[in-house]
């Protein structure tokens, strides 16, 4: 077993941070006990809710800001709708979301073909970098799903047959 | 403006949106001059935070010039160069008030456990981030801090994530002088937490990895000692053997949902998403960490269930201490060490790839492709 003996005092900076009364530490330390007064503080304006923002119900409103990023939209925004009617403590709140992240990428897809835009998957997925960095793995990879898609297709074409 | 756009697992792209605006008073709009993808980006890259919408921006580690200010911003002027941490606090609710600028509770409408930030899901509070030319960037006045004068951009963007997470790992540690120290991922976070832990007094730092690349530059940059955890039997047993049978003082978990070396873990956390992520390093970290030992994880997890050894935690007695980094309280030290030679963040650089390449920059990343451990996208007006 390699058991590298060493002098930490001589590494730049060793100990600079070092505090002896540095326990408990961070996250505790700059405990205040403000959160027994509740929500006491002053708020910051409150963001213009311009899009539909569906909040915790762990919370009772809308942040004071909050980002527009991607509203929820079609069948994915309806599971996600169903998702925020459970607390984070509930399954009914994330698997519906897992669920409605997946819908939501056939939606993307769908939203793609409807612009005109048909997704390059290959691109997406980085495969050029994969090609220049690593071209046996890529080639590996490829292979050993042609070869399983084969058996697969050879496989159920031989039942039908059957 | 050009922006990624994630459109489903492993698939992201280059694409046009139109530019952030002002939406509140405190807002700024930042032309983004450099941005990282964070090892944390991987969880959502791989389909593995609920509430990830295709056509989202990720992005949570950047610098840029500030174009625009909303009304009530009085500290930032356009044309500033600063630097943004991940978090976005408020700077007055009671969490904040406390210095727990990871978890605003006036930032993210979505979830209480974590606050808003930046291109990470609607979990983190559906924020488009900053893989792209501009990006919306509110409470500008609260974290956003200027780049001091001399400091390279490189070294201010890795302010923003990697270098506070690393520290906050071996501050939450309370390492004590002499103590050993293992750190459990030698990704950009693993390995600087690793150098940090000597800041702190550690008498022995221990980095457990698999990537040869990785633990070679580990034990350069940290310096530390590094090891394969596939050499190892098991390497719970290789950490008792080595600490005389006790165990050590601290462990790191400085890799979260992602993690390698578990069959089980793996399937269930990274291939059937059954829980949040695979939890092998942090289930090695409870069990080498001696008895009344601290357990400290900056590694992310998804918000479900993970299996852990719970039961050793609650018999050997350990206190677990885990939290996003808290950039905006840990920066004035940080951005000292940085001037003084203490910690030399831009050294983990090995990749600035073009913002229109950003598929290939995932891909690079996640699939550790040319040794990589750090890139950086380069939008197009930071390369001119």
């Amino acid at each position: 077993m390699e058991h590298i003996a060493k002098d930490p005092s001589q590494i730049k900076g060793w100990g600079v941070d070092a505090d002896r009364n540095n326990d408990p530490t961070y996250p505790m330390k700059h405990r205040n006990n403000g959160e027994h007064a509740g929500y006491s503080w002053e708020r910051p304006l409150q963001q213009p809710i311009t899009v539909e923002v569906l909040h915790s119900n762990e919370r009772p409103d809308v942040t004071s800001v909050f980002g527009t990023s991607t509203p929820p939209l079609a069948l994915s925004g309806v599971l996600r709708r169903i998702a925020f009617r459970y607390s984070e403590s509930s399954y009914g709140h994330w698997l519906p979301l897992m669920l409605a992240d997946r819908v939501s990428v056939v939606e993307g897809v769908l939203s793609d073909l409807k612009h005109g835009h048909v997704p390059n998957v290959f691109a997406e997925r980085g495969w050029k970098a994969e090609w220049r960095h690593n071209r046996i793995g890529l080639v590996r990879r490829i292979l050993v799903r042609v070869v399983l898609i084969s058996a697969a297709v050879a496989y159920l074409s031989s039942r039908r047959a059957d | 403006m050009l922006a990624m756009n994630y459109r489903g697992p492993l698939r992201v792209r280059i694409d046009h949106k139109p530019m952030p605006e002002i939406l509140h008073p405190q807002d700024a709009i930042v032309r983004v001059t450099r941005s990282c993808v964070c090892g944390s980006d991987l969880h959502l890259y791989n389909g593995s935070v609920p509430d990830t919408r295709v056509g989202m921006t990720f992005g949570h580690e950047f610098t840029g010039v500030v174009e625009q200010v909303g009304e009530e911003v009085e500290k930032l002027k356009i044309g500033d160069h600063i630097l943004v941490p991940f978090n976005i606090a408020c700077g007055t609710c009671v969490f904040c008030q406390q210095g727990l600028y990871g978890n605003c509770h006036e930032s993210n409408p979505q979830a209480t456990a974590v606050g808003g930030i930046f291109g990470y899901s609607h979990t983190a509070g559906g924020y488009d981030g900053g893989q792209a030319e501009y990006v919306r960037v509110p409470y500008a006045d609260v974290s956003p801090t200027v780049i001091p004068e001399g400091m390279d951009l490189d070294d201010a963007v890795l302010l923003t994530d990697v270098v506070p997470t690393g520290f906050q790992a071996a501050e939450m540690g309370g390492i004590q002088p002499g103590d050993t120290v293992v750190v459990f991922g030698a990704g950009p976070v693993g390995i600087m937490a690793a150098r940090c832990a000597w800041l702190f007094g550690a008498g022995r730092v221990i980095v457990i990895d698999y990537l040869d690349y990785r633990l070679e530059f580990a034990r350069n940059y940290a310096p530390c000692e590094a090891y394969d955890f596939r050499s190892l039997e098991d390497p719970v047993v290789f950490i008792k053997q080595t600490t005389e049978s006790l165990g050590a003082d601290v462990c790191i978990d400085a890799v979260g949902a992602e993690a390698a070396g578990s069959a089980m873990q793996t399937t269930l956390g990274r291939k059937l998403l059954m829980q949040g992520g695979s939890a092998t390093a942090l289930h090695w970290a409870i069990n080498s960490v001696k008895k009344g030992g601290i357990v400290s994880i900056v590694g992310v997890y998804g918000p479900v269930d993970t299996l852990v050894p719970i039961g050793n935690v609650v018999n050997k007695g350990i206190t677990i201490r885990a939290n996003q980094a808290s950039v905006k309280r840990l920066l004035p030290r940080l951005i000292e060490h940085v001037q003084n030679g203490v910690i030399d963040p831009k050294a983990l650089i090995t990749h600035r790839i073009p913002l229109e390449d950003v598929s290939d920059a995932y891909r690079i990343f996640s699939a550790k492709l040319d040794d990589c451990i750090k890139p950086v996208l380069m939008p197009p007006l930071a390369r001119t």
